[in-house]
């Protein structure tokens, strides 16, 4: 690992200047990722600005049912909330999806958003990856893309992003705080994430000096909201496949759809053609399974990762029907 | 100080640790992990190195009361901190109340795992009693209860190679009640 300058400012303004005077710099959360890719080589900052001594790590009330997350709120705190666990169900059981006890307590929220892909070219220096190095090539597109995109993607880049907050926080439509250059901006969670494109060194929207401080999320509308997770394994695993949805039921037609799908490509993906046709329909499974069948949008799956396009069609239309089921 | 694999000057910190009720005052590399230090520093060689990338969960610890991977925990940032370790967890009288159901109901096979999972297991123990809920809890918004599903989920963040799980959650929920 190379050297490093550590600072740990108490304000947002310093840990800001912190990173303009140094271009080499990164923030540190809870470093579950960041020290592990620094260790493998793939990340080599110069200089670690902790934000764990910002005053970040509230969840606070908006005062119209929303609530506003800190972002070195950590993973378990927010999974503990009560309003959390109560409102906005899809939230906690992301959150508790997410790796193991240990990796929750130390986990931040925004770190959890910042979080990069598990592809293991990215994570392996001794090969070649447009991810860390533009034009170098792609070898997961011939090579091991089972648990890789089949949507979203590029011809230089087929990674995904593995965050289950992200897609929990997509269905509820959150909208990201962000303190930069030019001050701060709201930044809807739809938007954080770049599509790969040519170029796909850079997951998100964000500039070099850009922080987090919190993130919004709307009210509710619902708690009838779930989010469910295909895994290799019983727990400790990142998702093959994963769906969010929240569900706004009127006796029995579904007043509104909230759909979004995680594991399938680069950001959260919103199942927007299946959520259009729920809309007014009756919430029974024939409907649902209809609708999952127009999902996942534009899938053009790899050689080896078809199998998920009728994995979240099921995925889907189980959960929906679970959801639609609830507290009856 | 010069690190033989980089040009660049290492650079230190000074931080106060509190390891086991026992103050250390440390300078430190930044780089320096809470695992290296408490093994090659202080000499506690209860936490061990299994993956060092925070799968295994073999070098599990308590900070701040809090279970923690302290091989992806930069020593730099726990000034101030009390750390727990197995070597810790006894009271002094004799063994903690989790290291004496592990012993009895067999849990420990070649014991490589132990000490990550008896400081997980404390953790586990205490996160139930505040109320934090797990991916398999039923009802969010009432209190867990730890039943054997319970606690095999909330302890899967600790690996172990011998299979011992069953009589480890058997002894965690012993200790549970």
């Amino acid at each position: 690992m190379r050297p490093f300058d550590y600072d740990r400012p108490r304000h947002v303004d310093a840990a800001l200047a912190a990173m303009r005077g140094s271009p080499g710099a990164m923030y540190l959360g809870g470093g579950t990722n960041l020290v592990d890719l620094m260790r493998l080589g793939v990340l080599t900052p110069d200089r670690l600005v902790d934000v764990r001594g910002l005053p970040l790590d509230r969840i606070e009330e908006t005062g119209d049912g929303g609530l506003l997350i800190g972002a070195a709120v950590r993973g378990t705190d927010l999974a503990a909330h009560e309003a959390v666990r109560r409102r906005y169900p899809v939230l906690a059981q992301a959150t508790l999806s997410a790796g193991s006890g240990q990796l929750r307590n130390m986990a931040t929220v925004a770190g959890n958003l910042l979080q990069r892909t598990r592809c293991p070219y990215f994570a392996d220096v001794t090969r070649p990856c447009n991810k860390r190095e533009p034009g170098s090539g792609c070898p997961a597109r011939e090579g091991a893309h089972r648990d890789l995109a089949i949507v979203g993607y590029s011809a230089a880049c087929v990674a995904t992003h593995p965050s289950d907050l992200a897609v929990a926080l997509a269905v509820l439509d959150a909208v990201v705080r962000v303190e930069g250059e030019a001050g701060p901006r709201r930044v809807p969670l739809s938007g954080l994430y770049r599509p790969p494109g040519d170029d796909p060194r850079r997951d998100t929207v964000l500039e070099h000096a850009d922080l987090i401080t919190g993130i919004e999320v709307p009210p509710a509308g619902t708690s009838r909201s779930r989010y469910r997770k295909v895994t290799d394994r019983g727990s400790f695993a990142f998702a093959v496949v994963s769906v969010a949805v929240a569900l706004d039921l009127d006796g029995g037609l579904v007043r509104d759809c909230r759909i979004a799908f995680g594991g399938i490509a680069p950001m959260p993906w919103r199942a927007t053609r299946a959520e259009e046709a729920l809309r007014g329909a009756e919430a029974v499974e024939l409907n649902f399974a209809r609708a999952a069948r127009a999902e996942p949008a534009g899938a053009r799956p790899l050689r080896d990762n078809g199998f998920k396009v009728p994995l979240a069609r099921n995925l889907l239309t189980r959960t929906l029907t679970e959801l639609a089921a609830e507290g009856s | 100080m010069t690190d033989e694999l980089s040009p660049e000057r290492v650079r230190t910190e000074t931080v106060r640790l509190v390891v086991n009720g026992e103050a250390h005052h440390l300078r430190v590399d930044t780089r320096a992990t809470l695992l290296d230090t408490l093994r090659e520093r202080l000499g506690l060689t209860g936490a061990k190195k299994g993956c060092d990338h925070g799968e295994c969960g073999t070098c599990t610890v308590l900070v701040n009361g809090r279970r923690v991977y302290a091989c992806l925990t930069l020593t730099v940032t726990l000034d101030d901190a009390e750390v727990t370790t197995v070597e810790g967890l006894a009271a002094g009288d004799g063994p903690h109340p989790l290291q004496r159901a592990f012993v009895e109901r067999d849990a420990v096979a070649c014991g490589y795992c132990v000490p990550g999972q008896l400081c997980a297991a404390v953790a586990v123990l205490a996160e139930a009693r505040a109320g934090v809920p797990s991916a398999v809890t039923a009802d969010l918004a009432a209190r867990p209860v730890l039943g054997l599903d319970e606690i095999r989920e909330r302890m899967s963040g600790n690996l172990c190679r011998c299979g011992c799980y069953d009589r480890m959650a058997a002894a965690i929920a012993e200790a549970a009640r």
